[in-house]
């Protein structure tokens, strides 16, 4: 890649940032040469991104419907997964899992809470609704 | 001495360049990555980062980090931590004594990170080098980003203390006494010929050169599972790891490149120049082949995996004969 090829396109993922990449100068010698994005990344990216978003949505729509506890939509909007909010909360899977029945979150004691709060950075206030 | 930020584009190699020559001893970010031989491959289907195999271009993390103590005769202390409360009072104790340190954090906890790219990825680099005396934030440096942050203690201490994947335990590191000048002659063959027995010689079918044709097959099965959307988040995951998480483009092929030509010049042999330009043919390559994956996960272009595993076998084949060409070379 020469340093005049360096995508300069633009990604809004980079939240107005740039990154360093390496490319070939006039002299044959790299060099870091700042970009302002490339499609491919911001197109992969979003991708990533959309897919987490549309777990959330999905679970909100569901919490609306009675179908699922709040506790479901917040893990997605934090970018987890089961697997992770064990690890971080050091609950066993299936446990959390019990926990996503709104009848059983319902009666979660204010330390379970709490735990789960700390894990996402969110107040138990904030952890009971979905919005 | 006041300390100098510089942009790099990698994390570790970034962290372990400015702290080198912070030290006295400055050695380009590429310089750290090719001497600590951190260049690979591997496809690692066992590995899952939200339900996707993991796939990398460089060796695990603190690679670089332990890799670059032998050559440049550093002893690097590392420091681990039960509970965050210790993990901020040494973090604290070694600011105020004046040391650089290093630390490995998760991403998805540093508010300065734009919020696209806020993933659990929880083996991230980044140096702190002081506090701001009125508010009490962290002066960092974290080599991915253009200039200097700050970070609230709050927050630093979440994204060091993540939980899951690679958890980094409060991870700090800091030299102890001085790198030298090594003995370039000698360090620089060596370096190389390990990341030649990395990429060619590997007896696990995962990673190298048989790495990129092991996930080339798992790309062609994905023609036969008929779920469109599932192939989709499977070849977009591997282009993210290649263009997306800090790699200097081309999967960190342009920053070797560049190692090659400043060995090259060190050592006054031309051939690794010209192995360089071939280097950066094969980085290229690679970038078409990100192109045409985002253009199939975009439908500008009818969905074929088989032909994305075409492509990445034709790069095994180039990136076999090279490193072949590079050992005889080094």
């Amino acid at each position: 890649m020469l340093d005049r090829e360096v995508p300069q396109e633009g990604n809004s993922t980079l939240g107005g940032q740039r990154k360093a990449m390496y490319a070939r100068g006039a002299d044959g010698k790299l060099h870091i040469v700042q970009s302002a994005g490339w499609e491919v990344e911001e197109i992969v990216t979003r991708q990533a991104v959309e897919d987490l978003n549309r777990l959330a949505e999905d679970a909100r729509q569901r919490v609306i419907a009675g179908q699922t506890s709040a506790l479901e939509y917040h893990m997605h909007k934090a970018r987890m997964d089961v697997p992770l909010l064990s690890q971080v909360t050091g609950l066993w899977q299936w446990r959390i899992r019990r926990h996503f029945r709104p009848d059983i979150f319902q009666g979660l004691s204010a330390g379970l809470l709490q735990r789960y709060g700390d894990a996402m950075g969110l107040s138990v206030e904030q952890l009971k609704k979905a919005d | 001495m006041e300390f100098q930020h510089s942009h790099a584009s990698h994390c570790e190699s970034g962290v372990m360049s400015s702290m080198l020559r912070h030290l006295g001893l400055p050695i380009s970010e590429a310089m750290a990555f090719g001497l600590s031989s951190a260049l690979s491959f591997a496809y690692l289907p066992i590995i899952k980062i939200n339900g996707l195999p993991l796939v990398a271009y460089r060796m695990p993390p603190k690679f670089i980090i332990k890799g670059l103590q032998k050559p440049l005769g550093l002893k690097m202390r590392f420091e681990t931590f039960r509970s965050p409360e210790a993990g901020e009072q040494r973090l604290n104790e070694l600011l105020d004594a004046g040391q650089l340190v290093g630390m490995q954090t998760s991403v998805f906890w540093l508010p300065y990170m734009p919020e696209d790219l806020r993933f659990h990825f929880n083996a991230h680099n980044v140096l702190a080098y002081g506090r701001d005396a009125a508010s009490g934030d962290y002066l960092l440096s974290d080599p991915v980003v253009e200039t200097t942050v700050t970070c609230a203690p709050a927050d630093l201490r979440r994204a060091r203390f993540a939980k899951g994947v690679l958890a980094p335990k409060g991870l700090l590191y800091y030299p102890e006494g001085k790198p030298s000048e090594p003995d370039w002659a000698k360090v620089l063959p060596k370096a190389i010929k390990k990341t030649t027995r990395i990429l060619l010689d590997s007896p696990i079918p995962i990673i190298g050169v048989r790495g990129i044709r092991r996930l080339a097959n798992a790309i062609e099965r994905l023609d036969a599972q008929g779920k469109p959307a599932a192939a989709k988040m499977f070849i977009g995951q591997v282009v993210r790891m290649q263009e997306e998480i800090g790699t200097g483009g081309g999967g960190f092929r342009f920053i070797y490149a560049a190692f090659l030509q400043e060995a090259a010049e060190r050592l006054a042999r031309p051939a690794l120049n010209e192995l360089s330009e071939t280097l950066v043919d094969i980085g290229d390559e690679w970038r078409e082949f990100a192109l045409s994956t985002a253009r199939m996960i975009r439908d500008r272009e009818p969905l074929n995996p088989s032909k994305l595993a075409d492509k990445l076998r034709a790069i095994a084949d180039r990136e076999q004969v090279f490193f072949r060409d590079l050992r005889r070379a080094a």
